[in-house]
């Protein structure tokens, strides 16, 4: 979130979409309906009607993945009816800026597609600079080849008819709700956007938020209270995992992996240090180097030295052009590739797309370890419905984990508030913590390494691996504190403008980013951690203060929230050039004599209208503006509706390009695909139920297990009608890739969509079911249906639209 | 001296989400069912001996055809003019200090005559123990100056506790900022129960909601005119028990929950 979830109260219009909060973000709720009893409206725009429609004003059905859609006319409503907050896009976003000259988009594709590598050469996906390497500016917003100008060109085609006839949304509908929506670009309203996995499980899921900041920055609701893009985030820390990079290609802090052309740290650093002469950009990523080698000494310590690169060079590096996420994992364990794996806290043979292909993967495999609170379908996919055991050959190792009430640490909300826990009970029997049970295991390969020696030693018995507490156990507060960082040696820093001298002693935490530095006398494990600690050693995470002084519900000493106890990033957006901000009522910042008052300011320079020190806001990107063109994106700087893998659809309505053109496919025998086949008419997504959690752990608490017992698929009344399906009967569901059996909930919430002149059926399931248990029913897992493909940004699976057929079981 | 207390249920903010479902199980210690999905997102399908709160789902078609999903907390109503305290012969069900009605189980000796009593099908019976169970909006927590349980879970504040005048007035005001067909139930019948909904939608549109509940008239005669004489029978009971006891010694539980509380866990 750049808000946080207390924020959403001070919101004028939150449009759901892509979430179904009030289903699975129950707390996030009780801020929404805040907002609500202050007058907010609040629209729920999804393809089912769920728990979260019925507590909105009201809820418009959409066709799953057609989000880009939708929400392009929405560009193009908020353009023609001019509803932008003008001076805000002016001068903090890029919409002044011009388009290089040989940019263009043809047909569904961007200039550089190169169509047999699936992918594009964005070198004029640029803005023109002028010699000083300043961006060009048109602040008129009349240059014909200014972000602005081409930013309506690009949404000109998603008329009402056009979007209404892809979406199935009725016209009526999505002028209510643009309407609605649009009047937040007023200076003193704010709107904001609550999504989950209803956007990211997309082949265009990065794409559909791209829409949707771009929205927010035509109408200023970025950096504002009750304002911004708010991802909802999982139970599951998914916020906390993302920030300690539990993905392939980032390290801690979102800095990048390195790949194997970038074989020292001066090029690495030279590649992802942001670079930029406008002396009113902060340009904040200028100082990507510090980070870098704090993280190697915290990763390393006294052996990660000036003279070894500070041992850069033991970073595993990405081989170049290649991608390492869940599906491609999958598709390499699939083919043979992969000897071992470690299915650490996740239950891949449910929660993967395609789980025939993800099962005979794993009987591939020579070994597994599934480290987990039960033994599931994943620990148990040897003796699952169709598998032979006597025909497996993989050794599967299962490890009993503890649960989050078990063990100290922190968890972090999606408000980037991390807040510390502590254990309330002991584990049971032989279950440890995920740190124990990792600090245990790389001991035995410290061990063995320092007994037999092996390959690439040096990353492993030159890391810093002192985590135990004086009774030798795991300690999860000194691993707390090297990802905040702390000084390796005396440092004396002078302020260069006062000549003061400030001394920091060897040990001590460093209590913010801005104090590391790029020679090796400060570690740092996550830069974006650094404050987790003031320097006295503090755990600012196990704060409790209720004390709220802006009473705008930022809580500064509830907790930490990164970066820098920020609660609300780009916070400087909130006021005018001159530091005002725009919405009295709701003073998030002000400038004030010379600083800033309010919430943690995103840096202490002056506002814009000091031509001498004054910094734009958006002060992560070089240019220091918000991006509505965004060529940071491997499918295009304008996000563009494509159908999804799987459509009812021959023909995109809007382009000749039916898929998202930079979209992986993978090739196995398994990996089928039936778009618009009559075999599998429906269009299906799947979803969590409230009462169970991800891929079904719960499914062995007796108590969610009565309120919610049985697999299910909601379809239409209409559909069922059709099929001469009563509710509650037995029904096989079947995509070309599988099949699965489950209850029939027949509901008035679903209804039929008119998609190009075709009536389209949208069915729906969840995804918290599998074969291990209840045994009574052993409805399998919905991933049987669902397709391997996903976004080509992030590699999230296309969880949420596909095609299949419904019958009597 | 107690307060006597309301329960507030605003249904305009119930996201039926059930955690004041599982949490009733988790504090009374209730044993769950195995339940079938029989096309409803509502389970177990009904209050149970074992389930004392319940959120109903309800598909609502209005006459203009717009779908509306509705989700009420069914539960015990703790009513003033109480049905089953009335009817009870051996006290197990009374008024507390707080005005809900709570349960001596150990009291109970299974008659069943409550079930009839309550115009909301509150009271359950369980044949394994031959007793009737029931919500006792936590009687315990409020002697120890805590939430019910399902106050307690409630995330978006559906649910609240407070004294009976200031709950009533909250309640008459959120009704009136909902407008439309808004309206407060609880207050005006059995001389107003402890247990008071703001409804969304008009009253009669709720399943399993009775529009004018009264206790059952053969419930007042007993009441008045022959509980006297009733308890001269439940007094013959006790001593046929007794009598049984030294006949054939005690007859313990069944230690097997019936299949319909069939405990799996």
């Amino acid at each position: 979130m750049t808000n946080h979830y207390i924020d959403l109260k001070n919101s004028d219009c939150i449009l759901i979409m892509g979430s179904n909060a009030a289903e699975n973000h129950p707390i996030a709720f009780k801020w929404i309906l805040r907002a609500k009893d202050r007058g907010a409206k609040i629209i729920h725009v999804d393809p089912r009607y769920t728990r979260t429609s019925a507590r909105c004003d009201y809820h418009v059905p959409l066709r799953s993945g057609t989000d880009i859609a939708f929400l392009g006319g929405m560009i193009k409503y908020i353009i023609d009816n001019n509803l932008i907050q003008d001076e805000y896009v002016k001068y903090y976003t890029n919409a002044s800026q011009i388009i290089n000259a040989n940019y263009d988009f043809q047909d569904g594709l961007f200039a550089g597609f190169d169509a047999e590598k699936r992918s594009y050469n964005k070198k004029t996906w640029t803005t023109e600079k002028d010699e000083k390497g300043i961006p060009v500016r048109d602040y008129t917003l009349e240059n014909p080849r200014c972000v602005y100008q081409m930013l309506k060109k690009h949404y000109e085609r998603y008329t009402l008819e056009k979007v209404s006839s892809i979406t199935g949304v009725s016209k009526e509908n999505l002028l209510k709700v643009y309407k609605e929506y649009g009047a937040t670009g007023a200076p003193d309203k704010a709107g904001t956007e609550c999504y989950a996995l209803g956007w990211t499980h997309h082949t265009t899921g990065s794409q559909i938020i791209r829409a949707m900041s771009i929205i927010q920055l035509l109408l200023g609701n970025m950096g504002v209270c009750g304002g911004g893009i708010n991802a909802l985030r999982g139970e599951p820390n998914v916020q906390g995992s993302t920030d300690h990079a539990i993905l392939y290609n980032i390290l801690p802090g979102y800095l990048k992996m390195p790949s194997g052309s970038l074989d020292t740290l001066t090029k690495y650093n030279e590649k992802y240090t942001s670079k930029s002469t406008d002396p009113q950009s902060a340009n904040w990523y200028q100082n990507y180097p510090k980070y870098t080698v704090s993280f190697l000494k915290a990763m390393w310590g006294d052996e990660a030295t000036p003279e070894n690169d500070f041992g850069y060079s033991w970073l595993p590096k990405l081989d170049e052009g290649k991608h390492y996420s869940a599906m491609h994992t999958i598709d390499a364990m699939y083919a043979g590739k992969i000897k071992g794996f470690f299915a650490y806290g996740s239950n891949i043979a449910v929660s993967s797309p395609n789980s025939n292909k993800v099962r005979k993967g794993l009987q591939k495999l020579k070994w597994m370890v599934n480290v987990n609170l039960f033994d599931n379908e994943t620990s148990s996919f040897w003796k699952g419905p169709g598998v032979d055991p006597k025909a497996v050959d993989t050794e599967v190792f299962l490890l009993p984990a503890s649960a989050s009430m078990e063990k100290a640490g922190s968890q972090s909300n999606s408000g980037r508030w991390v807040q510390w826990r502590y254990r309330a009970a002991n584990p049971p029997g032989e279950a440890m913590s995920d740190g124990t049970i990792t600090m245990l295991i790389m001991d035995a390969i410290r061990a063995l390494y320092r007994e037999e020696g092996g390959p690439c030693w040096e990353p492993i018995l030159n890391l810093k691996w002192d985590y135990r507490n004086s009774l030798g156990r795991f300690d999860p507060l000194k691993v707390a504190k090297q990802i905040n960082g702390h000084y390796t040696r005396d440092l004396v820093i002078e302020d260069k403008v006062t000549g003061a001298k400030e001394v920091n002693k060897k040990g001590e935490t460093v209590p913010s980013f801005a104090k590391l530095m790029t020679d090796g006398s400060t570690a740092c494990g996550n830069w974006l951690m650094a404050g987790s600690f003031d320097q006295k050693g503090e755990n600012r995470m196990a704060k409790r203060g209720k004390e709220d002084p802006t009473g705008l519900g930022l809580y500064p000493d509830w907790a930490f929230a990164w970066p820098l106890n920020r609660r609300i990033i780009y916070n400087r957006a909130s006021c005018d050039p001159q530091g005002k901000p725009y919405n009295p009522k709701m003073k998030l910042l002000e400038w004030v004599g010379d600083r800033w008052v309010g919430d943690v300011a995103d840096g202490p320079w002056p506002p814009l209208a000091d031509k001498e020190k004054g910094k734009f806001p958006f002060i992560m990107k070089a240019d220091g503006v918000g991006a509505i063109f965004g060529p940071g994106m491997v499918e295009g700087p304008f996000p563009e509706h494509y159908e999804p893998l799987e459509g009812p659809l021959t023909k995109n309505p809007i382009s000749g390009q039916l898929l998202n053109p930079a979209v992986t496919v993978f090739k196995s025998d398994l990996d089928k695909v039936a778009n618009a086949d009559q075999k599998y008419p429906y269009v299906c997504t799947t979803y969590s139920a409230t009462e169970h959690w991800c891929s079904g752990f719960t499914r062995w608490q007796p108590w969610l297990l009565e309120a919610m017992p049985e697999a299910y698929i909601e379809i239409s009344n209409k559909l069922a009608e059709k099929l001469g399906l009563k509710n509650g009967e037995r029904v096989k569901v079947a995509s070309i890739r599988g099949e699965v059996t489950c209850v029939a909930m027949v509901t008035k919430r679903l209804k039929p969509f008119e998609v190009e002149g075709k009536v389209i059926h949208q069915v729906g399931m969840p995804c918290n079911y599998g074969w291990f248990n209840p045994v009574e029913t052993a409805d399998d897992s919905v991933n049987h249906l669902t397709p391997a493909v996903g976004c080509p940004n992030t590699f999230c699976p296309e969880y949420k639209a596909f095609m299949v057929n419904v019958s009597k079981a | 001296m107690s307060q006597e207390l309301i329960k507030l249920i605003d249904l305009s903010r119930c996201t039926a989400c059930r955690g004041c479902q599982i949490a009733c199980k988790q504090w009374n210690e209730l044993p769950a069912s195995r339940t079938k999905n029989t096309g409803s997102y509502q389970n177990p399908p009904d209050l149970q001996w074992n389930t004392w709160t319940l959120i109903r789902f309800q598909e609502h078609e209005d006459q203009s055809g717009n779908v509306k999903w509705l989700f009420r907390k069914d539960g015990c109503m703790h009513c003033t003019d109480a049905g089953c305290v009335k009817v009870c012969p051996t006290e197990a069900l009374y008024h507390t200090e707080f005005g809900n009605v709570s349960l001596n189980v150990d009291k109970c000796i299974g008659c069943k005559a409550c079930m009839y009593a309550c115009p909301f099908g509150v009271p359950k019976f369980n044949a394994a123990t031959n007793k009737i169970y029931k919500c006792d909006l936590c009687y315990t927590r409020l002697q120890g100056n805590q939430l019910p349980a399902c106050v307690l879970s409630c995330p978006t504040g559906a649910l609240q506790i407070g004294p009976k005048d200031i709950m009533l007035t909250k309640a008459y005001k959120r009704a009136k900022a909902l407008g439309g067909d808004a309206s407060v139930y609880g207050d005006k019948f059995v001389d107003g129960t402890h247990v008071v909904y703001v409804l969304p939608e008009k009253a009669d549109v709720y399943d399993h909601l009775p529009q004018d509940p009264k206790i059952p008239l053969q419930i007042i005669v007993w009441k008045e005119f022959l509980k006297p004489a009733g308890l001269m029978v439940a007094g013959a009971v006790v001593a046929g028990a007794f009598l049984h006891y030294i006949t054939h010694g005690p007859k313990m539980p069944e230690e097997e929950i019936t299949s319909e509380g069939g405990d799996k866990s």
